[in-house]
């Protein structure tokens, strides 16, 4: 059972890539890591902190996205129809991320000019999620509550964190996970910017994922619906029948 | 006291996370949400779980997997009261066993319907209208009825009417029920079973309620034998629609299942034993409120503006 989520944790390192995209400058300007790579959702999850830290090669700021598996989704609103409030008009989105977390040393639009944002996709409003009916004259509102709704359950954050450098060369910052992240593999994104520049970048991963007893249970009951109802089924039976052993002897 | 705000700290720290519901819930909680619901049931003989599942749906649960794993808690609860009332000779199985062939298709269509409405993104809502207008309709009857008792016990005068329905002795496939003293045509309890089937897989309920009153007022039926032989018919039906939720809807949570089961039947005894001491019609005047304010508390949410008009959910099919 545990085996999936470790594998998928090697897969993601191997995939760890200390290169940029000016890759003979980079090679050395940027280095970071994630005190924990692997979350382990078991019962009683109420969220967890994961410390990135890392050094640079001299002066310089640090942007930090963290962002989750991508995955089309519905936004759905609820309209008045004779009294009741019903789940009407859904717009579908595609490409969103289940996380989008951001953390820089300045706030981001005093580091980078606009291209470079949009490029790498720094800050919510460059987040290229891409709706199915472009032309639906309700998309503004459609996406702003999308937004919305994914910064209320803290899965995109509203502020961006702070990274804290310590002297020149030293960075760390402190990323939540809410309790309601979903399972998938993460990537950590580091970029070290000079002068408005991309000068060095770093993605490192973080696996989310369920451990335990619980997620046993959750995967028996979806990969085998019908196995999974006919033990719940006997269980039922079995515990009704010692209810009436437990109370029938007084 | 320091010892004291921790040892509350440690009940109210003592959450479970429920795989299939997917939230953590306090253990006592839950565990005190199926002892009280319960003691309902020992005390008024209704199944308590119309109650049970609103009450779940309040604390956190997702509607569907409350009402899929409702249907798993009422199997256990009907085992433990059909064997004490087997046990008194007060099970017809053949009465039941007609009932259970109307009950399987009527509950098999039901989780079909709960699948359809659950794709179009519209279960939840079909729920709590299920819930109010049953909850409402149960709440008022309890009501009257449990006021006009109370009124002819102190009058001491019951003018009793046994209605016949003339219309019903002319279909065919008649049967004989020794043990309910009835010789009807076999559509009628199967008819009952199919309607009850369609609800039950619905709302998530053993259906008890909608039962036990057709089986006496419509069937006319050995009052002494409707509770047993209901039960009996119910966990064959919640079984089969058990199956059939985890099989295409997984929305059964054995857990929460479980926890429910085990303050339920312990608050079923004692609910059976204050039923003998309190006094009855007052008690379900009380219940009828209960029910009441439950269903108006349904009904709140939905005409109230919610605070958020959006959600956000998985788009179906979607990668």
């Amino acid at each position: 059972m545990a085996r999936g989520p470790i594998l998928a944790l090697f897969l993601a390192l191997a995939l760890t890539i200390p290169a940029g995209p000016r890759s003979a400058v980079a090679q050395a300007a940027l280095t970071a890591d994630l005190d924990n790579h692997l979350i382990a959702i078991t019962t009683g999850f109420a969220g967890a902190d994961v410390l990135l830290f890392g050094t640079t090669d001299g002066p310089g700021d640090v942007v930090v996205v963290v962002k989750g598996p991508v995955d089309s989704v519905d936004v759905v609103r609820k309209e008045r129809v004779a009294g009741i409030w019903i789940n009407r008009k859904s717009l579908t989105f595609q490409n969103v991320p289940a996380i989008y977390m951001t953390a820089s040393s300045k706030p981001i639009r005093d580091l980078l000019p606009e291209p470079e944002r949009a490029l790498y996709q720094l800050g919510l409003e460059n987040v290229r999620m891409v709706p199915v009916a472009p032309e639906d004259p309700e998309l503004g509102a459609f996406s702003a509550a999308l937004i919305r709704t994914k910064q209320a359950s803290g899965l995109f954050s509203a502020q961006p964190a702070r990274i804290l450098f310590i002297g020149e060369r030293l960075f760390r910052v402190n990323l939540r996970v809410p309790s309601t992240v979903p399972t998938g593999t993460y990537l950590a994104e580091v970029y070290l910017v000079r002068d408005g520049k991309i000068v060095g970048a770093q993605t490192t991963p973080l696996v989310i994922s369920k451990i335990g007893f619980g997620a046993d249970i959750y995967d028996f009951a979806h990969r085998h619906g019908a196995a999974y109802g006919v033990i719940a089924v006997l269980v039922a039976l079995f515990a009704g029948w010692l209810a009436h052993l437990a109370f029938r002897r007084r | 006291m320091t010892w004291a705000t921790a040892i509350l700290d440690w009940f109210l720290g003592l959450q479970i996370y429920l795989p299939i519901a997917e939230v953590a819930l306090n253990v006592f909680l839950l565990l005190g949400l199926g002892a009280g619901v319960g003691i309902l049931s020992g005390l008024f003989g209704v199944g308590g779980g119309f109650l049970l599942t609103p009450l779940l749906i309040f604390v956190g649960v997702p509607p569907a997997v409350a009402v899929a794993s409702q249907s798993n808690q009422v199997v256990a609860s009907s085992v433990s009261g059909v064997l004490a009332h087997w046990a008194r000779d007060n099970v017809d199985f053949k009465m039941g066993s007609v009932m259970l062939a109307g009950g399987i298709v009527g509950s098999s269509i039901g989780v079909l319907f709960f699948t359809l409405l659950k794709n179009l993104g519209q279960i939840d809502l079909v729920i709590a209208i299920a819930y109010v207008i049953t909850l409402s309709s149960i709440g008022v009857m309890m009501a009257i009825e449990s006021a006009n008792t109370w009124i002819k016990v102190r009058r001491s005068s019951l003018p009793t009417k046994l209605h016949q329905h003339n219309w019903a002795q002319g279909l065919p496939f008649k049967m004989r029920f020794r043990k309910s003293r009835l010789y009807i045509s076999a559509l009628l309890p199967a008819g009952i079973g199919f309607i009850v089937g369609i609800m039950s897989a619905v709302m998530g309920v053993g259906g008890a309620f909608l039962l036990v009153p057709a089986m006496i007022y419509l069937l006319g039926m050995a009052t002494g034998v409707v509770v047993g032989t209901s039960l009996f018919q119910i966990i064959f039906v919640q079984a089969w629609v058990t199956f059939w939720q985890a099989n295409t809807n997984q929305t059964v949570d054995i857990l929460l299942a479980l926890i429910l089961t085990i303050g339920g039947v312990v608050g079923a005894q004692i609910g059976g034993r204050l039923g003998a001491k309190l006094p009855g019609e007052q008690l379900r005047f009380l219940m009828a409120i209960v029910i009441l304010v439950t269903a108006g508390g349904m009904l709140y949410e939905l005409v109230a503006q919610p605070a958020e008009l959006f959600s956000v959910v998985i788009a179906r099919g979607g990668q």
